[in-house]
């Protein structure tokens, strides 16, 4: 595992993605698995390719049709005489030759042109249909400068709020998830079959079942509009204690018992012995739990009702004001929000890759 | 240093009896092995010996205090496991310290404790190591070192050279009985293996379904066995047995006949032996001579011939169908199909009853 991502970097790369079954020419079954994949990463990445391009438009450039790929601007030009720069467009004459010209109206079919480097010539009068737009490509920062700006602090608020949620809840379910492994793979005790079959058990229960209850239970206590509120329901997970047991199950006995005639107690065992061996199946809990804190939505929605304790999702889905959408700041803060989780990936993703295989969970 | 007295141990399963009851006396500076076929509950007595398993009843005592129901660590005895159980994230400096700095040691004894049992065993070099960098052999010797470090009465081996190639094995068994010498403390050895367990011991204990079936010096059971069980189990190649009656019993001898091998004249000493009773004989590969293919002896047909240079076995068969094993020293020429007379050496011999029983 670790081979194959190491052939992954530098020249490599290209050896590891043309490689081919068998032998050096290609084979049908080579062209169909290639086809198969690249179809897969194109049906898989399009819409994020898409976001995280879009986001980079202006707004003018989002409603355009038809749309275009990449993020493109009118081209402007400041003209004498006009307070805001004036729009080009390329207009066919009459004699067919085509001209630069700077749209300062347009009516109906018709525009009012003029032309930028003679500005006293006049206005002329042009049918739309022979002006087309000088565009050119230009990323639209603007649209993140504006989410920082517009929200009033209030994004890095929702920064903190879904970060805080995310650490900490990943910390406390590490905690308590490896602490269950541990009793549960390493002891011997009446019902640990009947507690594991339990824990297991609530992952046929969909979690929109148990929010009704989840929110009483955390109403009761006292932690509506409060992080804790979000992060304590669901600091156990089946899958963490399941995938950390499995792991733990491969720890020899024999370890433990030495570290028991070291003198070592049963809670030096689990921290000093058992949770270091443990880091690849911890990582891939980390992961899981970062990725589902980080994304939650139904949870924090019944919770949090007050803005200053708003997650980033929450924030996205109240992108609206009294005109509908607002779609490039909302483009742009769903990339901003994606892209912490694809950094985790894209550094983690060895330990991720190994700690689900040793697990044997998938 | 201490002596060690199992009283009537028991240990069960649920309602299977692993060790039925074990009464055994270990004197101060022994080293004692346990020694059987795997499964026979030699494992299971030291790991109740250790503390790591619980004992169903009965008593342990060491220096004549029971420990029975001290906790493993307190015990003073220290084990290396088969699989040597070093900590894998620990480097082996911490993993012959951690027990030490678990009992609140002063840093400057721990080091020199780690200082001496790490030259003793020629693993200094080796203290910034993590164990799979170690060969087994020098994880072997780490896993020895942390059962040092903590200067424990009693260690204990718990089949230490199992996964080892056979060189190593020779090594090591002779470093572990080297240390034991220098050392001098007691010492409790789990082995399969009767070939480590005859040259290691001061005295063996053999098992068999957690009974124990003799304790005694290595040549003392290799030459008198009280039973079938341990005839066979101790010596390798093991003793051949062959099935048949005690006949013209007298006061100086009695004749062993097996169907289709003629009458075997022995002579009987103090041997309590009937007329007819149904005995089994044993006789060592060793003991077993090839008289040429005329004249007295037990009709044997060769079937497989190993040739190792300075000796020769000869696998094949009696008359009477049982298999036998001889040993030819020297070069030997003989093949597949060959008959051959062999005869028993006759001061070298043992007699089993029904019961399995020497009969001496």
């Amino acid at each position: 595992m670790t081979d194959t991502a190491s052939q992954t970097n530098g020249p490599n790369l290209v050896r590891f993605l043309t490689r081919k079954q068998g032998g050096i020419k290609m084979t049908w079954a080579d062209r169909v698995t290639y086809g198969y994949l690249l179809l897969g990463v194109f049906v898989m990445l399009l819409p994020v390719l898409w976001v995280f391009i879009s986001s980079f438009k202006e707004p003018a450039n989002l409603s355009e049709y038809p749309p275009t790929l990449m993020p493109v601007t009118m081209e402007k030009v400041e003209v004498e005489g006009y307070k805001t720069p004036l729009p080009l467009f390329e207009v066919v004459q009459e004699d067919g030759s085509v001209k630069v010209m700077a749209q300062i109206r347009r009516v109906g079919i018709r525009a009012q042109m003029v032309d930028p480097e003679n500005p006293g010539a006049g206005r002329v009068t042009i049918d739309v249909k022979k002006a087309t737009p000088v565009r050119k490509f230009h990323l639209a920062i603007e649209n993140y400068e504006e989410l920082l700006d517009s929200s009033g602090g209030n994004i890095w608020l929702n920064i903190y709020n879904s970060a805080f949620i995310t650490i900490v809840a990943t910390l406390i379910t590490l905690v308590m998830n490896s602490m269950a492994a541990f009793a549960l793979s390493k002891y011997q005790f009446k019902g640990s079959t009947v507690a594991l079959i339990a824990i297991i058990a609530t992952l046929m229960v969909p979690p929109t079942v148990i929010l009704v209850p989840t929110y009483l239970i955390v109403s009761q206590v006292g932690l509506v509009n409060s992080l804790w509120g979000v992060i304590l329901p669901a600091v156990a997970t089946p899958t963490g204690v399941f995938l950390l047991r499995q792991y733990m199950l491969t720890i020899p006995d024999e370890l433990l018992e030495a570290a028991r005639m070291d003198h070592a107690s049963e809670w030096q065992i689990y921290y000093r012995i058992v949770l270091p061996l443990s880091t690849p199946a911890l990582a891939v809990v980390a992961v899981f739990s970062v990725m589902s804190r980080w994304n939650d939505f139904l949870l924090p929605l019944i919770v949090l009702n007050r803005p200053e304790v708003h997650t980033l999702q929450l924030a996205l889905a109240g992108f609206q004001n009294e005109n509908g959408i607002v779609w490039h700041l909302l483009l742009a803060m769903t990339t901003l929000t994606a892209l912490p989780l694809a950094f985790a990936f894209l550094f983690l993703q060895r330990y991720i890759t190994a700690g689900i295989a040793s697990t044997g969970v998938k | 240093m201490a002596n060690l007295k199992l009283e009537n141990l028991n240990k069960t399963f649920g309602t299977v009896e692993v060790i039925p009851n074990v009464n055994l006396d270990i004197e101060d500076g022994e080293f004692v092995v346990f020694v059987g076929p795997s499964g026979c509950g030699k494992s299971t007595l030291l790991r109740m010996i250790a503390g790591l398993e619980t004992a169903s009843s009965g008593d342990i005592l060491i220096d004549g205090e029971s420990v029975v129901r001290t906790p493993a660590a307190d015990r003073g005895v220290s084990m290396v496991f088969q699989s040597y159980a070093l900590y894998p994230h620990m480097t082996v400096r911490q993993n012959l310290s951690f027990g030490l700095e678990n009992i609140g040691m002063d840093k400057a004894e721990i080091e020199r404790r780690i200082q001496d049992a790490s030259k003793l065993l020629q693993i200094n070099e080796l203290l910034k190591r993590r164990p799979t960098q170690l060969s087994g052999g020098q994880r072997q010797r780490v896993a020895i070192g942390r059962s040092i470090v903590r200067e424990p009465k009693i260690f204990l081996f718990d089949e230490p050279l199992s996964n080892l190639d056979a060189e190593l094995r020779v090594v090591m068994r002779f470093e572990i009985s080297s240390l034991h010498e220098r050392l001098g403390n007691t010492m409790i050895y789990v082995t399969h293996d009767q070939i480590e367990a005859m040259t290691m011991a001061d005295k063996i204990v053999v098992l068999r379904k957690g009974v124990i079936e003799q304790v005694g010096a290595p040549l003392e059971l290799y030459n008198k066995p009280d039973n079938k069980f341990v005839a066979g189990f101790i010596g390798s190649p093991r003793m051949n047995f062959v099935d048949g009656k005690a006949t013209s019993v007298t006061a100086d001898g009695f004749n062993f006949s097996a169907e289709g091998l003629g009458d075997l004249a022995l002579p009987r000493g103090q041997r309590p032996v009937e007329d007819n009773q149904p005995v089994s004989f044993g006789i060592r590969p060793e003991d077993l001579k090839v008289v040429g293919d005329e004249g007295e002896g037990w009709d044997f047909s060769v079937s497989v011939s190993e040739q190792h240079g300075r000796d020769t076995y000869l696998h094949g068969l009696l008359a009477d169908g049982t298999e036998i094993l001889v040993h030819q020293p020297g070069q030997f020429a003989a093949k597949r199909g060959d008959m051959l007379k062999v005869m028993p050496d006759e001061n070298a011999w043992h007699l089993f009853d029904s019961d399995e029983l020497a009969i001496v």
